[in-house]
């Protein structure tokens, strides 16, 4: 996603008459089916979420459907307050300072990797296939391993030891992929300028490749994080006592019956929107800063 | 591959650089992918007291009884239904929401815009995108009762919401992105002129389908279907949750097993998932190189 993100300003077609959409004059049938389709698809995709994000915000009588009853902030106050609806802001607090460690980790050591994968060397398939294993392989199952392995080590299984393991099994492989999108579109001739001029190597991927790919390591961040943030099936059986949020949300999801678990959703995809769009925004603008120093 | 910026190295000292910058992501994989799988494995030859307890040893009564039990076939059966049903919707969607993004929209920026779009709940969080369909299909949910307000139905639809269907439905709503984002990477890189050059010897829209775009989408595909399937074949929660309990998937029995505390039998049944898993994952990476794919 990122490397689409990267592709942008260089990608521009050229006006073109002969081609399935041509950009110039009328469009084919074809474009009236699919932008149907693609409308469709997006409406699909965002109404539900924002069917829950209007339900949090009834009053006391409102249950789980439409219509709408009343308005106010009740089941947010509730979802704080509440004993019988768990350790909200607990699993809140844990799953924010999780994910931070989790970003921090995943972009380090992407970035190495994505150093490393640039040249063939002994065994790199085997860490490759690795890394796509612990990709594919069953959350659940990978999080009961590390937690029968955690016990017969004799180690207490917690948030910030292996929950916090299971989900970069999880994290570092995207983390991997993002970066070797964007190392792609890397060109080696500035780091071949940098060490022309006498760089070390620490210099040119300090000076020259941090800079440069910049842009990408905000990506691999926003994975970082999001992916953390929203990790289930791994943490399941590796965050021992203390529920992080989305196990949180599990446990509502099957036993509380009222627009608290809505309200819950709200306000936990208001923190993704806002990394999101932290994310997204900062791209732009290292995108644009770069634009402009060019030109000028 | 690029070639190396440094190519006077060694063969020796590039092989050391290389596992210089990986060995961070080889000390998280070991004990949090290898280490876990490793461990399952050994579990499902163990005995067990049946209340958690194992002894550790060699049998293969958990095989037998997991290979025995009828309930193992009618559990994968229902898994692979789930499955093609998913990978066929996501896949159709995936393909043509892409095709639009790629092939119709004029403007780049309005591209990226909208691709972006479809993206963004990608990071949010999984758990509650599923339950945002709760207050639509629910038995007076938003479409019960347009049908009914409309007097296509009499009798609220019970088969919207946990049933089979609504599984359906929660899974391509959360994976039809990983169609999107690998089919639109590959369909950005094809030539526009080699379309027009189609156009111009005579091809209708439905060769330049058949004979450039598809063959041209196929890496991107692979890549889509090997995260779809992985997913869906892994996954549980949202057969739990979805199917309000009258469905079960591999994982989903599994999760039951562990419940119960029967490590060894729900292992043996999670190394047999993992077989088919890796079985139909390489059946795909035959006909793709991935890692060229990707770091093209």
């Amino acid at each position: 996603m990122s490397a689409v993100l990267a592709e942008m300003p260089e990608a521009v077609a050229p006006a073109t008459t002969k081609a399935i959409a041509p950009s110039k004059g009328g469009r084919p049938w074809t474009f009236y089916v699919l932008a149907s389709l693609f409308a469709a698809y997006v409406i699909a995709l965002y109404g539900p979420m924002f069917c829950i994000y209007i339900l949090s915000f009834q009053d006391i009588r409102g249950g789980l459907v439409f219509p709408m009853k009343g308005h106010s902030l009740h089941w947010f106050v509730d979802l704080f307050t509440q004993v019988r609806t768990g350790d909200v802001k607990g699993s809140f607090d844990r799953s924010i300072k999780l994910a931070v460690i989790v970003t921090v980790i995943t972009v380090v050591v992407s970035f190495l990797a994505g150093l490393g994968f640039r040249k063939r060397f002994r065994g790199d398939t085997v860490v490759f296939y690795m890394m796509i294993g612990s990709l594919v392989a069953p959350g659940l199952v990978l999080g009961l391993g590390t937690g029968l392995l955690f016990q017969a080590l004799g180690l207490n299984a917690s948030w910030y030891s292996s929950a916090l393991g299971a989900q970069l099994s999880w994290t570092l492989p995207f983390g991997v992929l993002v970066m070797f999108a964007v190392m792609s579109r890397f060109n080696h001739v500035w780091e071949e300028a940098a060490y022309d001029l006498g760089a070390s190597r620490w210099q040119s991927i300090r000076l020259v490749m941090i800079p440069v790919l910049a842009p990408g390591l905000v990506a691999v961040a926003l994975f970082g994080f999001t992916l953390s943030y929203d990790e289930f099936a791994r943490s399941l059986q590796t965050a021992g006592s203390l529920n992080t949020l989305p196990l949180e949300i599990w446990s509502m999801t099957l036993n509380v019956t009222s627009p608290s678990l809505y309200a819950l959703g709200t306000v936990t995809t208001i923190v993704s929107f806002i990394v999101i769009g932290a994310s997204l925004g900062s791209i732009v603008l290292i995108q644009k800063k770069r634009g402009s120093s060019a030109k000028g | 591959m690029q070639p190396s910026p440094s190519q006077n190295l060694s063969p020796s000292r590039s092989n050391l650089a290389g596992w210089l910058y990986v060995s961070p992501l080889v000390l998280v994989l070991v004990p949090f992918f290898v280490a876990p799988i490793l461990v399952v494995l050994a579990a499902s030859f163990f005995a067990t007291d049946g209340f958690g307890g194992l002894t550790p040893g060699f049998t293969l009564v958990s095989y037998v009884e997991v290979l025995h039990s009828a309930l193992t076939l009618k559990l994968y059966l229902a898994t692979i239904k789930f499955t093609v049903l998913t990978w066929v919707f996501t896949l159709v969607i995936g393909f043509f929401v892409a095709y639009f993004l790629v092939f119709h929209v004029r403007n780049q920026l309005l591209a990226i815009g909208l691709f972006l779009l479809c993206t963004v709940p990608f990071w949010t969080s999984n758990i509650i995108r599923m339950i945002s369909w709760i207050p639509l299909l629910g038995k007076e949910g938003l479409i019960n009762q347009a049908l009914l307000g409309i007097g296509v139905i009499r009798q609220p639809l019970e088969v919207l919401l946990f049933s089979d269907l609504a599984v359906v439905i929660a899974y391509v709503h959360q994976l039809t992105i990983f169609m999107i984002v690998p089919i639109f990477n590959s369909m950005a890189r094809i030539d526009k002129k080699l379309i027009e050059a189609a156009i111009d010897a005579g091809a209708s829209r439905f060769d330049i389908m058949r004979l450039i775009v598809v063959p041209m989408s196929k890496s991107g595909i692979a890549l889509g279907t090997i995260f779809v399937v992985s997913i869906v074949m892994g996954d549980f929660f949202v057969v739990k949750v979805m199917s309000g309990g009258g469905s079960a998937s591999v994982v989903s029995a599994f999760y039951e097993d562990v419940g119960v505390l029967q490590y060894p039998t729900a292992a043996a049944s999670a190394v047999l998932l993992t077989l088919v898993l890796v079985a139909i994952v390489s059946l795909i990476l035959r006909t793709v190189d991935i890692r060229q794919e990707i770091t093209r």
